[in-house]
């Protein structure tokens, strides 16, 4: 069981449809059972059940998930991977002490990896789509895996599977979530292994 | 939120607004190539999104282009903010569904004037895309074709759940895009859920040359739904 997160300015907005929807789509091709929450939802009764959460993406304009961080207060202590996307990403880098800054990136954008990790095995540089207005600074306890000319775009706690990316990889990087996925629980819990 | 929706007179543009509506439309907004080859805008029976607003009972915006790649975001920025000026909205909903091409562009001018920029079809299954607009009760026609597996005999004809069916094995076997995504054909919608009257087409033509076909409406009404 996965839980996909939505950070979006209310539960059951349009863009729970762009940021959230492609995301349980690809987690439920991956034989995945989803669960679905809004950040303003409790989650510590789901918690305990789940293999790993993915945090979305959110509109351009849409920053409220900063201002109620302490939503987010039971990221520190969930032992399983997590995945924070975009938005999901900022939350991520401040609930762990860093930082985030004006910084726009919008399109297809060339990705460079500079640190290796099982994430991103097997590539070097790729393009992805990126779509925000603002970039992390990472604190010290996380590696920077990738940037761009927009910023920093993928990152790694240094102990545990968390990790944080900029760009959507939603969007014609699917590859990236469903290796995530495979980090979550190779082999385990999944609905197929159910069945 | 008060809402424009980029509106070609499309099922997913129709679409688009149908799903808008959780929030608020205020008004369609459409750019009226001259170039047919519109980068950025589908062209087949443009001019006739007025009737469709009409039948929606929605205020529509309107600003001509001449259809030039870079000169269409000027374009498109600009009837976005005649919807700011004349109707208040706040943001923007689009039918993009794959095209990077077409978000990016669309994200960028909401970034620059500072609105909300919603894709409420991003990333769908387009089989299931297909099959939810039909099954919502929406009614479109073939109004142009630009790939050889969909030759002249599409043109003009209703997308109901035969020829949906019929698409969908044609977009298998020549692997085509099911929703016309890379601009394989173009549709007209006749009638949609949140529509108050619909359309009916009393005459058209059809032009088809090398892959390329196009119905063109020539007159249609309003009749009720």
């Amino acid at each position: 069981m996965i839980l996909v997160l939505d950070l979006s300015y209310r539960p059951g907005s349009l863009s729970a449809d762009e940021f959230v929807s492609p995301v349980e789509r690809i987690v439920r091709e991956e034989r995945y059972r989803t669960t679905i929450r809004h950040y303003t939802d409790p989650v510590h009764g789901d918690l305990a059940s789940v293999d790993g959460a993915i945090l979305c993406g959110t509109a351009l304009k849409d920053f409220g998930y900063l201002e109620d961080l302490e939503r987010f207060a039971w990221l520190p202590s969930f032992p399983r991977p997590v995945l924070g996307i975009c938005a999901g990403m900022q939350v991520t880098v401040r609930i762990y002490g860093g930082d985030v800054h004006p910084e726009t990136g919008i399109g297809m954008i060339g990705q460079q990896v500079v640190a290796p990790d099982p994430l991103l095995t097997g590539k070097d540089s790729f393009p992805a789509y990126e779509l925000h207005c603002l970039s992390v600074t990472p604190p010290p306890s996380f590696r920077v895996l990738a940037t761009s000319p927009s910023g920093v775009q993928a990152v790694r706690h240094r102990e545990r599977p968390v990790y944080g990316v900029m760009f959507h990889p939603e969007v014609r990087n699917e590859w990236l979530i469903r290796r995530f996925l495979s980090l979550c629980r190779p082999g385990k819990r999944r609905t197929d292994a159910l069945m | 939120m008060k809402l424009g929706v980029l509106f070609s007179g499309g099922k997913d543009s129709a679409y688009a607004c149908h799903r808008a509506m959780e929030e608020e439309v205020a008004c369609l907004i459409t750019v009226l190539p001259s170039n047919p080859e519109s980068y950025l805008f589908h062209t087949p029976n443009i001019s006739l999104t007025s009737l469709q607003a009409e039948a929606a009972g929605l205020p529509q915006v309107t600003v001509p282009s001449r259809g030039v790649e870079e000169a269409e975001v000027a374009d498109l920025s600009r009837a976005i903010s005649l919807g700011v000026e004349q109707h208040g909205i706040e943001g923007v909903v689009t039918g993009a569904i794959r095209s990077v091409y077409q978000a990016t562009r669309i994200q960028r001018v909401c970034h620059d004037l500072d609105l909300w920029c919603f894709n409420p079809l991003w990333q769908r299954d387009e089989e299931e895309h297909l099959e939810e607009i039909v099954s919502s009760g929406f009614r479109f026609l073939i109004s142009g074709v630009s790939a050889a597996p969909l030759g002249e005999a599409w043109l003009g004809r209703e997308v109901d759940g035969a020829a949906l069916d019929e698409l969908k094995a044609v977009a298998r076997r020549h692997r085509m895009n099911p929703a016309g995504e890379g601009g394989e054909y173009e549709t007209f919608v006749l009638d949609a859920p949140f529509f108050r009257k619909r359309i009916e087409v009393l005459g058209a033509s059809r032009e088809y040359r090398g892959d390329h076909g196009i119905y063109r409406i020539g007159e249609a009404r309003l009749v009720q739904r």
